[in-house]
């Protein structure tokens, strides 16, 4: 499959182009039904459950993982890790790609999707974490976009406008970690406002910290996760620093990813502690706590240690995938799992599947866009008329 | 003046001014009372009878669409109801003290500081001077946000609505209340279980009955304090928690909960550049020095590799010079000693033969 899916001028209906022109039909039709028909038409949308995976997925989950942009940018042109060099570019696309999808996704969930710049151009509610998630996304779609325009100017042969932009380099840099820092957060604090719905176990006033430290956590791991993703499907579109990087960027983002998640460990136990909430741990909701915190915290800490002390490049991509759905499990028990826990039964969500459908949608929408940019575009090789900026 | 205090914050904030620190600061110790000679309802529970003459009122004054069950048929009122997009308010039984039924209004409580208000990032929601929590549905984006928010599960969205969908809630009959009318269902309520005026009359009313009725009634009114006070307050012979009212909000005002996260905003955007361009700063030097000391370290083994090839050259020309000195030596010993035999030769062979001599003097040279 890996050899049909991955190269131009194969057959149109190879298996990939099948399935995923199965889905994006689908998708289309979904879309003109959630337009023309309202959101009761499509969702399990109740009064007591205003926010579902559109939210909790496509928002909460989509931001989370496309942090390996500001992750990367930020590890290389800051820190100055330069050996990573070759991983910014595709982590920088998958982060454009990831962002500007949250924002389709958002015209989907919102009542009226055309009054989505309202925020900026009509009445600012600056009191609420959700105008500044809004402020920092729409800002940092435009740093991203500016920040990955090099691969596309490069591509159409624009050098003087290429030029410029790469000179803009650090100061986008910078100000994407301070964005990435402002969004990530708020996307925790905005469950802050409701004590009294989300379960204590995961109620902490820490939720802007947690949801940034995650973020990081994720970033890194999406970067090993998608360069094995790369790896298999595109090495015939790598040079060789590309090649190259198979192994370092596993063994070196998987290092940082072990420190980062022990530290997260650490900080939920404060966070347990300061809250006093052990006697919850005894629940069943403090059994599903302890599964996400030992089995998606403490377990992925401790393979990519194991991992990177073995230079065991196949245990570290596992464990990236690993940590990558204890992300998704992470964000889907504060915005739906763990969120109305004191509601009865017959009142809480579960997701229509024509939700699913639509994120699964627009997930396949962004890897056919990845596949057309990477088969076209110099991200996974340097362009041969331009040196290593 | 609340709400526009914190935008007028949020903005400060936003710019990172340092005006912000002591206005937040004054923010946490000074509490907000409410607009003074507010509006508010007390809704005395032990006065309901359950009619749902307040739901029909309500219905009937806000033009909402025709109920599937008619107001008249008291059997849904055991059922757990909520506030829908076509139903501001509903009346639920709970069962009380040796069965008697209790019943309890449910509606917008038009808090004194609404977290709908204080979530929503285009201000469709506005805490009026007169009382109400008013909403503007001309700005709405429908994020829902306000839902989530809200403590009392009150606000609704008209999810069927494919254009124009809003966000549902009671107005406190807003428009009603400027008029000098009551609010529908105030003025429907035939037991008086519903009284509307001043919210300082009403909190005093509710305290006298409690102390003239210590019996009758449980020593607290909800909403004076709950999550930092409302403009609907609640008298009950029962429990609240009892009678479906929860007791664990807090008296703490929704905007504080986000207000740390806020304010953390500013700090970020002032701080993190600095601490950033210090890490790029350090790590560009550490790459200088070394490379530095690679220059360093590269001129060192150069200038040492050219000393020692100086070193051999001498060496090499010395012993080639030599060499050369001892090949001339030699060879001038040699020619001497070939001309010594020659001349030794020649004498032998005599002075008849000496011009063949010479010739082979030249020869040997």
């Amino acid at each position: 499959m890996s050899e049909n899916t991955a190269t131009m001028g194969k057959p149109i209906f190879s298996l990939f182009n099948i399935v995923a022109g199965a889905i994006l039909l689908m998708g289309g039709i979904l879309t003109i039904l959630r337009f023309t028909q309202g959101l009761d038409a499509v969702t399990n949308l109740s009064d007591y459950n205003p926010w579902g995976i559109w939210i909790g997925f496509d928002l909460l989950v989509g931001v989370a993982l496309a942090a390996g942009g500001f992750v990367t940018s930020a590890a290389v042109y800051i820190f100055g890790m330069k050996r990573y060099h070759a991983a910014v570019r595709p982590a920088i696309l998958t982060g454009f790609l990831g962002y500007a999808l949250v924002v389709l996704a958002l015209h989907y969930d919102v009542g009226r999707p055309w009054r989505l710049p309202y925020p900026f151009i009509m009445q600012r509610g600056t009191t609420s974490l959700l105008f500044e998630v809004a402020a920092c996304v729409a800002l940092y779609l435009t740093v991203l976009f500016v920040e990955f325009s090099p691969a596309a100017l490069e591509w159409l042969g624009f050098k003087r406008a290429r030029n410029i932009v790469v000179k803009l380099t650090m100061l986008l840099t910078i100000f994407g970690v301070v964005l990435s820092t402002l969004h990530q957060s708020s996307l925790g604090a905005l469950f802050l406002i409701a004590p009294s719905k989300l379960h204590p176990l995961w109620y902490t006033p820490y939720l802007p910290i947690y949801f940034f430290v995650t973020a990081v956590i994720a970033g890194l791991s999406m970067v090993i996760f998608e360069s094995t993703l790369s790896h298999r499907f595109f090495s015939h579109k790598m040079d060789a620093a590309h090649l190259a990087e198979k192994d370092t960027v596993p063994l070196g983002f998987g290092k940082a990813a072990s420190f980062v998640l022990a530290g997260y460990f650490i900080i939920k136990v404060i966070g347990i502690s300061t809250g006093n909430t052990w006697h919850y741990l005894a629940t069943g909701y403090g059994a599903w706590y302890l599964v996400e915190l030992l089995g998606f915290v403490a377990l992925p800490a401790f393979l990519y240690a194991v991992g990177v002390r073995d230079k065991n490049v196949t245990l570290i991509r596992w464990t990236a995938a690993w940590t990558v759905l204890g992300i998704v499990i992470n964000r889907f028990n504060i915005c739906l799992v763990a969120f109305n826990w004191h509601l009865p039964a017959d009142e809480r969500y579960f997701p229509h599947w024509m939700e699913i459908g639509i994120s699964v949608f627009i997930v396949t929408l962004g890897i056919v866009i990845y596949r057309f940019i990477v088969t076209r575009m110099p991200v996974l090789y340097e362009h041969p008329d331009y040196d290593a900026h | 003046m609340s709400l526009s205090r914190r935008k007028f914050l949020g903005w400060i904030g936003a710019a990172g001014m340092t005006a912000a620190g002591s206005k937040a600061s004054a923010a946490t110790t000074h509490h907000f009372e409410g607009y003074p000679d507010s509006m508010a309802v007390l809704h005395d529970t032990t006065l309901c009878i359950g009619c749902r003459r307040c739901e029909a009122a309500c219905n009937a004054v806000n033009e909402l669409p025709a109920p599937e069950v008619p107001f008249t048929d008291l059997t849904v009122l055991t059922n757990r109801r909520r506030t829908t997009s076509k139903a501001y308010t509903v009346v639920n039984q709970k069962p009380g003290k040796g069965g008697r039924p209790i019943f309890v209004k449910n509606q917008c409580n038009h808090c004194l500081e609404p977290a709908c208000a204080s979530v929503c990032f285009v201000q469709a929601f506005k805490k009026t001077k007169e009382g109400a929590v008013v909403y503007d549905a001309s700005v709405c984006v429908g994020c829902r946000y306000c839902m989530v928010a809200c403590p009392f599960e009150i606000p609704t969205y008209e999810y069927d609505n494919a254009f124009s969908p809003k966000v549902m809630k009671c107005t406190m009959c807003h428009p009603r209340v400027l008029e000098g009318k009551l609010p529908g269902c105030v003025e429907s309520c035939p037991t008086e279980a519903l009284v509307f005026g001043r919210r300082d009359d009403l909190l005093k009313i509710a305290r006298q009955r409690i102390v003239r009725r210590p019996e009758k009634y449980v020593d607290h009114i909800y909403g004076e304090r709950e999550m930092g006070g409302t403009s609907w307050l609640y008298l009950s012979g029962e429990p609240f928690d009892a009678i479906g009212m929860r007791m664990d909000l807090g008296v703490t005002p929704a905007p504080e909960l986000t207000a740390g996260a806020l304010g953390a905003v500013p700090m970020v955007v002032g701080l993190w550049p600095v601490l950033l361009t210090g890490i790029y700063a350090m790590s560009k030097r550490k790459e200088k020095i070394a490379a530095e000391e690679k220059a360093q370290a590269v001129a060192a083994a150069l200038a040492e590799a050219g000393e020692q090839a100086a070193a051999r050259l001498d060496a090499t020309m010395e012993k080639a010079k030599q060499e050369k000195t001892a090949a001339v030596e030699k060879a001038v010993k040699e020619a001497l000693a070939a001309d010594a035999k020659a001349r030794a030769v020649a004498e032998i062979q005599g002075a008849a033969q000496a011009p063949e001599g010479a010739a082979g003097d030249e020869k040997d040279e």
